[in-house]
């Protein structure tokens, strides 16, 4: 089902290109289903992206390349080394720069015929609404729930769809959320889960290009709905199994009872989706376990002085294999199955990378009766930073 | 019938990092015991204490959310496909802890 987007009322649209247009997108302009007609579609359409990382990165590029006159992009961060492993619009030279603001120079040098706005903000209930409205499509490339939530629900309110994409590790997800007779996320997903359940992060990571994959779906999922063609994800949602190299995809229902976007809505507002998400502070996931720690300075003060610490490791082995501190290596996950490696009557201090993994080690312990247990605080990292710099941080 | 059971990546660290099982079923609960027997660390990231499907798991047969169909009551045939959906946000657990 192909379905057309309404155009902003207000703005003056376009109704021509120049002779450096026309030569740019040549190869749009010579298929049927673009011609002149659908560049100038393109060049009046306005997209918001919200999120420049690791899908705003193919999201913006394209859409770029494609001639969408206008561009917002929203992203308060900024570009740090590891995000060059897959947030292919920035460079080794971008590093410390705001994202949308990097972003922004990349595109407008990709395409400088067209309007490019960053706005170096968080995306919160209070401004949402405000800096939706004068866009035509919404494009969600965040990496939290709460972010997830408010996007679905302003484009809701404001009846603009959303260009929906996720990853995780190796899988992706795609679809079209917030079209007349769609579903929205909340049709899908009506609860978040509890930051307690959030599946372990101790294996996180993700292959770079897999966001470049599901931006791109998303990129081209945004022109299909400014161009009117083909069918799009509206009621599908598209499964991408990066390493089977599989697409799959299931049947999303519009929920008839959902609150948001049924008949009968309950929810006239945005809310506050850090509480509905149980999530408190900023963006913080579930609050650190309180254990008992020692700082690396700490640490390295009494080995010096020859105190007996066994140092365990609840790292994966292949982080072991970047770095280590020659301790005894027991992944988090295998922990309660190995605990019988572990003497209780020594005194042990737990390290992970940052500190997180070996608190839920130490308050494991505990639990199971160790007295004499340690939390090596800030992890492996701290050690970087305080003790020795020649451990390489990761 | 038998039937196979995909697993999503969020939730194959709790199922011997296995991305499917497969299991004799007459309907997708039968199913979703079977697997939660052989993998009980699965349980509760599926289920609540008092035994319902969580909020933000999607349980699909083939390519229909079981809610549309008739939940885990829904009848199962061999060759069928039950697909677990967790919401993934995307970059939440993208960073190393």
């Amino acid at each position: 089902m192909a379905t057309t987007l309404q155009p902003q009322t207000g703005a003056k649209p376009a109704t021509s290109l120049t002779n450096e247009e026309i030569l740019r997108y040549s190869r749009h302009l010579i298929m049927p289903e673009v011609g002149m007609e659908g560049q100038l579609k393109l060049k009046n359409a306005k997209v918001l992206l919200i999120g420049t990382g690791g899908l705003g990165a193919p999201l913006g590029l394209y859409l770029a390349a494609a001639g969408v006159g206008r561009l917002g992009l929203v992203d308060f961060d900024v570009v740090d080394f590891t995000n060059l492993q897959r947030q292919v619009t920035f460079g080794t030279s971008d590093v410390g720069k705001f994202k949308s603001e990097a972003a922004r120079e990349r595109l407008t040098n990709l395409n400088p015929n067209i309007q490019i706005e960053a706005f170096e903000t968080k995306l919160i209930s209070e401004n949402a609404l405000e800096l939706f409205k004068d866009f035509d499509v919404i494009v969600d490339g965040t990496d939290n729930f709460p972010t997830r939530y408010l996007v679905n629900d302003a484009c809701i309110l404001l009846g603009k769809p959303n260009v929906y994409g996720s990853i995780f590790r190796f899988e992706g997800q795609a679809t079209v959320f917030g079209m007349p007779d769609g579903p929205c996320y909340r049709c899908l997903y009506p609860e978040p889960p509890p930051p307690g359940l959030v599946p372990s992060c101790a294996e996180g990571g993700v292959l770079g290009v897999l966001p470049g994959i599901v931006g791109s779906i998303q990129a081209m999922e945004t022109i299909k709905l400014i161009l009117g063609a083909g069918e799009n994800l509206v009621g599908r949602l598209l499964l991408f199994d990066a390493l089977g190299m599989k697409f799959r995809e299931l049947k999303l229902r519009k929920n008839p009872n959902c609150p948001m976007c049924g008949p009968n809505r309950t929810i006239n507002g945005l809310i506050d989706y850090y509480e509905f998400c149980g999530v408190r502070g900023e963006e913080a996931p579930a609050p650190d376990v309180q254990v008992p720690e020692i700082t690396p300075r700490e640490l390295k003060s009494r080995l010096d002085r020859g105190d007996d610490l066994f140092i365990l490791d609840v790292r994966e082995p292949h982080e072991f294999q970047i770095c280590n501190l020659k301790g005894h290596l027991i992944p988090l996950g295998e922990l309660p199955r190995r605990v019988h490696e572990l003497d209780s009557s020594r005194e042990i201090v737990a390290h992970c990378r940052s500190g997180k993994r070996s608190a839920e080690a130490v308050d494991f312990l505990r639990k199971a009766g160790f007295r004499k247990i340690l939390n090596l605080k800030g992890g492996i990292l701290a050690w970087s930073d305080e003790v020795d710099p020649n451990v390489p941080k990761y | 019938m038998s039937v196979k059971v995909m697993i999503p990546t969020p939730l194959r660290v709790y199922a011997g990092k296995r991305a499917s099982a497969e299991f004799s079923a007459a309907t997708v609960g039968e199913a979703l015991s079977g697997l939660t027997s052989q993998f009980a660390e699965l349980r509760k990231h599926l289920y609540t204490e008092d035994g319902k499907l969580r909020a933000f798991v999607n349980v699909y047969l083939n390519d229909e959310d079981i809610r549309y169909l008739s939940q885990e009551g829904t009848p199962t045939k061999d060759g069928d496909t039950i697909s677990i959906i967790p919401s993934i946000a995307g970059g939440v657990c993208e960073n190393a802890v």
